[in-house]
């Protein structure tokens, strides 16, 4: 009787888990709709809900109908962005075992920014497409040199040389992002928007060419899932497991890169989301990267779409760009991560 | 040191958009008239100079301070947010509050002494881990950082120069009314750092070490701190945060004057150095005109790496 019951309790407690991870996805989800809500009818601009309504279809015969107007691909751009951000930060956390781990912090976007800039300036790109390819192989470039700095030498890449190498990395990179930009007249009024990411002025043609790569991106980062939570165990244990330590770091980088591009092309260099994100998704849902990931995307999403109100808000009436929001939200969990560790494990 | 210091002047005050010869220099200096080089050398190249050697100094004296009491090359206070400290006081003092002068200075001062003293509160859990310390000021300067952004976005659109300034550091429009805080900061707190450069090397060896050598480690360590704070401070709000000149100028020092004895003179002379050179080259040398931030930036995260790898091979903590 123990020898049947103890399965069963472990079935039925399994089970009851499930459950309730469903019920917190399906909060997740109210929250999201939420977020998506309060981003559409608040703003600089109060409006009443006829105009939000008018608005929605199309219309925009009133300013406040103009104003919903424009909030709607505002609202979608950081709901895109976030779960990218969010998506992405959960994944380098992974492949890198680093509690620290962040497209913000590790120097991707700012390597991403570097890259469009010197399109821009050097070789005069102008279509978004060409942005996005650019920014993509930045942040891949910065990516790979800032894992191969930070890993080198004995003990691997610990999280303090890992942070030392992308606060470097984003020091070099955004100084010669300054001194490309410095002496065009002609871009230099970009200099800001390449410095701090935003979403205000999205439009839907403008997310176009981002929607194939961000769902590439996204494709890869899910299907490593599995390899991500052998990974966790150590590389040892992983490969004795039989997953290709290798392939799968390689593949989950590149949907991580892939999203981390695609993002800093159309909002320019947003931090922090990466690494607040997957930590409250720990606390939410536990360790396992099948629910990790999913929940860390939507999670990111509410997050940036959030922020984004609050800095309509707070700076009445002109706005603070969401990068600066997510700064200040996202500086003081990372000095709680540093704090909770023992230095040895720093 | 000093004569490659002294060289550095003279290429400043001789060179720019006109050249002016040696000799007119040395009597514009002397009090003459002379037409055509009075205003270039004494209005915009001298008090350019003289500020670009205060500021330099007083970056290298307090990197240098900093990266020995923690044993740690790369705790120097442009990495762990001290810097950023005082620009953005400085920044929120001048964009908001519009006040200008002594007064920015000192909020400057007092912020970056308020922003060193949260930095270690917080990295404080059973002594103080250089480790944490560094990555709690990483954390701390992004926040402040993207603060100074925020306040300069609402900074009126033409002063791209000004913002510049903050971003990066520049000494860009010194005037002599600038130089004056920052050289008697320099005196005052340069003189205490420089009276204590034996206990510093003594700390330097570890507190145990330290005290058995009859160092009264908790009020030296406060004292240097405090000293070296108000130095970046005061030199930041004048010349914003010059990129890694403070990082920098301590282990290039500390290679000049060889084991054993104290850096901190020869790390002010370096700091000198950096900038006026720094400076000298985005102002001429380049097809564009960049502040000094921007070259010493460029020029400093190179040797952030190098000195990265470096430390694995070696296998000392970073």
């Amino acid at each position: 009787m123990m020898a049947a019951g103890a399965p069963r309790a472990a079935v039925v407690a399994l089970r009851r888990r499930r459950r309730g991870r469903v019920a917190t996805l399906a909060g997740v989800g109210a929250m999201l709709a939420l977020a998506c809500v309060l981003s559409v009818s608040l703003g600089t601009r109060s409006v009443g809900w006829a105009d939000i309504g008018a608005g929605l279809l199309g219309r925009t015969d009133t300013m406040a109908q103009a104003v919903v107007a424009v909030r709607v691909p505002r609202t979608l751009l950081a709901c895109l962005a976030g779960a990218a951000l969010g998506l992405a930060g959960a994944v380098m956390q992974g492949i890198t075992r680093n509690p620290l781990a962040d497209p913000g912090i590790l120097g991707v976007n700012a390597g991403a920014a570097m890259a469009v800039v010197i399109g821009i300036a050097w070789f005069g790109m102008a279509t978004l497409s060409a942005f996005i390819w650019t920014a993509i192989l930045g942040a891949g470039a910065a990516a790979c040199f800032v894992y191969v700095i930070g890993s080198l030498g004995p003990g691997g890449a610990t999280p303090l040389k890992m942070a030392l190498a992308g606060a470097a990395t984003t020091i070099a990179t955004s100084s010669f992002t300054v001194a490309i930009l410095l002496p065009r007249n002609d871009i230099a009024g970009g200099v800001r928007s390449w410095q701090v990411g935003g979403v205000g002025g999205a439009a839907f043609d403008a997310m176009l060419p981002c929607l194939p790569v961000l769902a590439a991106g996204l494709v890869l980062c899910l299907m490593s899932a599995r390899g991500l939570n052998l990974l966790a165990m150590g590389d040892d244990a992983a490969a004795g497991l039989g997953a290709g330590i290798a392939r799968t770091r390689a593949l989950a980088a590149l949907g991580a890169v892939l999203l981390c591009g695609a993002t800093t092309a159309i909002c320019g260099p947003i931090g922090f989301v990466g690494l607040v994100v997957p930590h409250l998704c720990r606390l939410l849902v536990g360790v396992d990267h099948r629910w990790l990931l999913p929940f860390s995307a939507l999670t990111g999403a509410i997050l940036l779409i959030l922020s984004d109100v609050a800095g309509r808000i707070v700076a009445r009436p002109s706005e603070m760009d969401v990068g600066i929001v997510t700064a200040f939200l996202g500086a003081p969990v990372f000095i709680w991560i540093v704090r909770r560790r023992r230095v040895r494990d720093l | 040191m000093l004569a490659l210091v002294v060289a550095g002047v003279a290429l400043t005050l001789v060179t720019g958009p006109s050249l002016t010869p040696p000799l007119d220099v040395l009597r514009v200096l002397a009090g003459q008239e002379v037409p055509g080089a009075g205003f270039a050398v004494l209005d915009l190249r001298l008090p350019r100079a003289t500020l670009s050697i205060l500021a330099g100094m007083s970056f290298g004296l307090g990197g240098a301070v900093f990266q020995t009491l923690l044993r740690n090359a790369l705790a120097s206070p442009d990495i762990i947010g001290i810097s950023a400290g005082a620009s953005a006081a400085a920044v929120l003092a001048i964009v908001v509050l519009g006040w200008s002068g002594a007064a920015v200075s000192l909020l400057a001062v007092a912020a970056g002494l308020l922003v060193a003293l949260l930095i270690f509160g917080l990295a404080w859990r059973d002594g103080l881990a250089g480790a944490r310390l560094i990555l709690i000021g990483i954390g701390i300067s992004a926040m402040l950082d993207s603060m100074i952004a925020y306040v300069l976005s609402r900074a009126p659109a033409w002063s791209l120069q000004d913002a510049l300034r903050w971003l990066t550091g520049s000494v860009n429009g010194a005037t002599l009314g600038q130089v004056w805080p920052l050289a008697l900061a320099l005196m005052l707190l340069g003189g205490v750092l420089l009276l204590r450069r034996a206990n510093l090397e003594a700390l330097r060896l570890g507190d145990d070490a330290a005290a058995a050598l009859g160092v009264p480690i908790a009020r030296e360590k406060l004292v240097t701190v405090m000293a070296a704070v108000g130095l970046i401070a005061v030199a930041t709000a004048v010349a914003g945060p010059v990129s890694f000149v403070a990082f920098l100028s301590g282990p290039i020092a500390r290679r000049i004057a060889g084991a054993g004895r104290s850096p901190l003179i020869a790390a002010a002379l370096v700091g000198a150095l950096l900038v006026l050179l720094g400076d000298y080259v985005g102002q001429h040398l380049l097809p564009a005109r960049y502040p000094v931030g921007v070259v010493t930036g460029a020029l400093g995260a190179p040797y952030l790496i190098y000195l990265i790898i470096l430390s694995h091979r070696t296998g000392r903590p970073a």
